[in-house]
């Protein structure tokens, strides 16, 4: 089953956690936070990357992440 | 052109006139209202234009759903709902029971400016003897306070600001209940088919577009107005009826403030209708038409537009929050004339990294209207990178930027 990863932009406050697990998957937009490098608003996560996934909503100190189904 | 009057014809300002007119509420069961509401192909009025049907249906299968009249009306640019709320308050208050018999909902909440709760709809609901009990909550005048999300987060209580979506209101809303979010000018148009039958309604406009329509006229045009016309009317139609242009027009806002701009040379063939505006990235949305002399620069009046909407954000979501501002400052600088080419490559830029990323659809609705002002004044941008301005006077007035974004 394909996931994405779902930011609440209400919650996220661009500490980081999740650039730093995620670099093949994620940029820091010119204000630090999130940014896909494919440009879709919630990025698909390939098998690859799952594990830092899981754990960058894990740790994100805002919980602001989270996977989908998509 | 001129369409029948069916919601501003139903002004009555007691009970008793609103039944004279139009009869008592009628007695038809929830199944009977959700088949005609499906059957008129009637569509959300406050800007969404999501099918009446297919929400009502979703919300009725939830258990122990709320319904919400939404006449918030956050957008500068319109002022059909004050209009029907105060002409008309019976007419929606009609739409609002209607609906929460369709849904199967015992819990109504009629959202609303202040001053119309206290003059208009709170004297009307003591008129009425409902079977839902109605909860009025008065609604700020920020913009984003009638986003649908917003409504709820109000209706609990809280400070009117969207939530994160999913879950959709309809899926999970007030107290976590389904709820309907539905705006007052699609409450009276289902009050009034609920009465007259879902032919009636689609026996005015066209098969995309039936019924009628509210619209908000305003800018250069010699009689501003609310007017109702029929689905699918022409625009030029639509600015004769509001007096006709004062003067030579460069273009007209379509849609609202989060909406788009139809260049002049077109609007003499334009349809009001999702098919005749999606080639200018607009919809008729919540009804606004905006007609801008082509005296005016247009460059400025979207930068006008531009820095109101960057300071009605809700303050929550970060790219936002950064972006619009920066969005709005790098627009300002090119309709004042600082002739740097990278500006027009910067607000493109900054579009992209606030596109879909937030938790309601403001940043989105901004990057439309400025990708729609650069297309439709390119012009108009040349000149200005060249160090000249057209225009012979400003632009729009819109609201101060300053203005407290969240009441």
């Amino acid at each position: 089953m394909s996931e994405r990863l779902h930011v609440d932009w209400t919650a996220c406050d661009a500490r980081g956690t999740c650039l730093d697990l995620l670099p093949e998957l994620l940029e820091a937009d010119d204000w630090g936070y999130p940014l896909a490098r494919t440009g879709e608003a919630a990025p698909a996560v390939p098998p690859s990357s799952r594990d830092y996934a899981v754990q960058a909503v894990r740790e994100c100190p805002r919980m602001a992440l989270r996977l989908r189904p998509g | 052109m001129n369409a029948p009057q069916r919601l501003l014809g139903a002004a009555a300002a007691t009970l008793a006139d609103h039944s004279r007119l139009l009869g008592p509420l009628p007695g038809v069961d929830g199944a009977g209202i959700l088949r005609a509401a499906a059957e008129s192909s009637l569509t959300g009025r406050g800007g969404a234009a999501f099918s009446t049907g297919r929400k009502l249906a979703s919300v009725a299968a939830a258990s122990d759903p709320v319904v919400v009249g939404n006449g918030a009306e956050g957008e500068p640019a319109s002022s059909k709902d004050r209009r029907l709320l105060a002409t008309a308050p019976h007419l929606v208050l009609d739409g609002l029971q209607l609906a929460a018999r369709a849904v199967g909902s015992r819990t109504a909440y009629l959202y609303a400016p202040a001053d119309l709760l206290r003059t208009r709809l709170e004297p009307a609901l003591r008129e009425r003897r409902d079977d839902v009990p109605v909860t009025t909550v008065a609604s700020p005048g920020a913009f984003l306070s009638g986003e649908e999300s917003a409504v709820v987060q109000a209706v609990q209580g809280g400070r009117a600001v969207p939530t994160s979506t999913p879950p959709r209101v309809f899926e999970r809303g007030v107290h976590g209940r389904a709820t309907l979010v539905q705006n007052v000018e699609t409450l009276a148009h289902l009050a009034l088919l609920t009465r007259f039958g879902a032919a009636w309604f689609r026996g005015v406009g066209t098969s995309a577009e039936p019924g009628t329509r509210l619209l908000t006229v305003s800018g250069a045009v010699a009689a501003p107005d609310v007017l109702e016309v029929a689905g699918g009317t022409l625009l030029a139609d639509a600015l004769a009826l509001a007096g006709g242009p004062t003067e030579p027009l460069g273009a007209v806002l379509v849609g609202g403030y989060h909406g788009a701009w139809v260049p002049a040379e077109a609007v003499a063939d334009i349809a009001l209708s999702r098919d005749g505006l999606a080639p200018y990235g607009a919809a008729p949305g919540a009804g606004v038409v905006l007609a801008l002399a082509d005296s005016s620069c247009g460059l400025r009046a979207g930068a006008d537009v531009a820095a109101y909407l960057a300071g009605q954000g809700a303050r929550q979501c970060g790219p936002c929050r950064n972006g619009l501002p920066a969005l709005a400052g790098t627009l300002r600088a090119l309709a004042d004339g600082r002739p740097s080419p990278l500006l027009v490559a910067e607000v493109q830029r900054v579009s992209r990294l606030v596109e879909h990323r937030g938790a309601c659809h403001h940043p989105d609705g901004t990057v439309r209207l400025v990708r729609s002002t650069l297309r439709t004044f390119s012009a108009e941008v040349a000149h200005h990178l060249a160090g000249r301005c057209t225009a012979r006077h400003g632009a729009l007035v819109v609201p101060s930027e300053t203005e407290e974004a969240i009441a």
